[in-house]
């Protein structure tokens, strides 16, 4: 284990937020684009089929 | 043009209209905030130029959802925008109207205003001044917000959203130059700045609002 | 074979898949290199380890004001030339970038607590990030107010015209309300000034990381909104059918 001496809450939070956050987005984006693509299959699926 | 701005300050100084609900905002406003930070005059002082400011602002931004939101629901905009007055030309005017019945009458009433919030008497004439010089630039900005939310439903929340942060520089040195004004320093500066922004804003707005109008009534 | 051809949606999509996975692969790669390469670094002699902070700050930072420029450009191209993929492309990256605004200002204020003894403070850097984050709510917020999606997206691109002239113009009239504790550039090209290698070269990669990331984000969040509006579309046809 790294050694972060007395910032270590700092620089921890610093870090568990931004992950966070980045993971938050990511998800979003990632089941927005999940649910926009399934969507869009069944819509041309019902016209083709 | 000039008949599109009386019948402007003829609707809103009728019955109605709304006129001095801006100013008794205003008064409320001032009159909360010692109930909120305290009566002591030492507490008061310092931020009475900002809350002064602060209050014309939020007075400017109740009224402004009125500039454009009548004429469209009743299809006057629609008529304005076929009229051979470029669109640029009718926004210029409204924000004119707007100004000159919501804005003026709060630049008027906030020395008075000030005296409950004990402003210094040496900031009053500065208080009036950034006051004439900053509000116009707030009816135009606010002329823009309303034209870019006037067809939506719930546009008031929005509208402040918009608005409120293309506030900031005007408020930054509106109140700038009553600090400086009041400690005897050099007001020069943030007042041209003040007036280098009102004057830009004034020139390049209408243009984007029209613009926006236009995307509204397609 | 011009640039424009990508305006064409069904170009645009098969390129972009074809480009995505290359791209995603180099982002993670890049980030997760980039900062844990941060993370491992020695310690400052002066700041400590909250030196470490600097990995996800600056390009953070660095992310959020290049995002509302090209916000500006995508807008315009847009509204002078009416390419529906730039429109949607400007949409897409604004969630990204009040994102990286909010990694920029949480990481700024945890590392100006131990360092400046306060968690916030007005120096005009972090206020003007706070009235960048404004901006991009405000911009957010009338994207998903307008029902029409073609006015929603020229009500946003004149406010984006707007707001980057306002934005511009907040930060100097922030400037010159208070001077700040912030310091100055942190990567400068003058000689003598410049951060030590070993934290360069993990900052580096670490900001091609963020650009990277944001580039396969923007790229899956444009591909949704064209799948979105492709769906919609469609439904409109069979309604009408």
């Amino acid at each position: 284990m790294i050694e972060l001496g007395k910032y270590s809450t700092t620089v921890l939070a610093a870090y568990g937020v931004s992950l966070a956050l980045l993971a938050a987005l990511i998800w979003q984006t990632w089941t927005a684009n999940a649910r926009a693509r399934r969507d869009l299959e069944k819509q041309e699926n019902r016209r083709n089929g | 043009m000039i008949a599109l701005l009386i019948r402007d300050l003829r609707l809103a100084t009728r019955a109605g209209g709304g006129f001095g609900l801006a100013v008794a905002f205003f008064l409320i406003l001032c009159a909360l905030v010692p109930f909120g930070v305290g009566p002591d005059t030492s507490a008061l002082r310092p931020i009475a130029p900002g809350i002064l400011w602060l209050g014309a602002l939020l007075a400017c931004l109740l009224s402004l959802d009125r500039i454009f939101a009548l004429d469209y629901e009743d299809g006057s905009l629609d008529l304005l925008a076929t009229a051979p007055l470029p669109l640029e030309g009718v926004v210029a005017v409204k924000a004119l109207a707007h100004w000159i019945t919501t804005m003026l009458p709060l630049v008027v009433a906030a020395p008075l205003f000030g005296l409950l919030l004990h402003l210094p008497a040496q900031a009053v004439p500065w208080l009036i001044i950034s006051l004439l010089i900053g509000t116009p630039a707030m009816s135009m900005l606010g002329a823009f917000g309303a034209a870019v939310t006037v067809g939506l439903r719930r546009g008031g929340l929005l509208l402040s959203l918009l608005v409120l942060p293309l506030y900031i520089p005007t408020l930054i040195f509106g109140t700038e130059v009553i600090r400086r004004g009041q400690e005897g320093g050099d007001p020069a500066t943030p007042l041209l700045f003040l007036a280098g922004i009102t004057t830009g804003v004034i020139a390049l707005i209408p243009f984007a609002a029209a613009a926006a109008l236009r995307i509204n009534l397609r | 074979m011009s640039i424009w051809e990508y305006a064409n949606p069904v170009k645009f999509m098969r390129s972009s898949g074809a480009a995505l996975p290359w791209i995603v692969g180099a982002a993670v790669i890049c980030t997760v290199g980039g900062v844990a390469w941060g993370f491992l670094t020695p310690e400052d002699y002066r700041q400590g380890s909250t030196v470490k902070i600097v990995f996800l700050h600056v390009p953070a930072a660095m992310m959020a004001i290049n995002i509302w420029v090209m916000m500006l450009v995508a807008s315009l191209i847009w509204l002078i030339r009416r390419h529906h993929v730039s429109a949607l492309a400007a949409k897409a990256a604004a969630p990204i970038g009040a994102v990286m605004t909010l990694i920029a200002l949480a990481t700024g204020a945890i590392w100006g607590q131990p360092m400046w003894g306060t968690w916030w403070e007005w120096d005009p850097r972090l206020t003007s990030f706070l009235i960048l984050l404004l901006f991009y709510i405000g911009y957010i917020a009338l994207w998903s107010a307008v029902e029409d999606a073609d006015s929603a997206a020229d009500l946003t691109g004149v406010l984006c015209l707007v707001g980057s002239v306002f934005a511009l113009l907040s930060r100097y009239a922030v400037l010159f309300w208070n001077q700040g504790l912030h310091q100055g550039a942190s990567l400068s090209v003058a000689p003598g000034e410049r951060m030590s290698a070993i934290y360069r070269y993990p900052l580096y990669l670490s900001m091609l990381g963020f650009f990277l990331l944001f580039l396969a984000l923007l790229l899956i969040r444009t591909r949704t909104e064209i799948r979105r509006r492709r769906l919609a579309a469609l439904q409109a046809k069979e309604a009408r059918a």
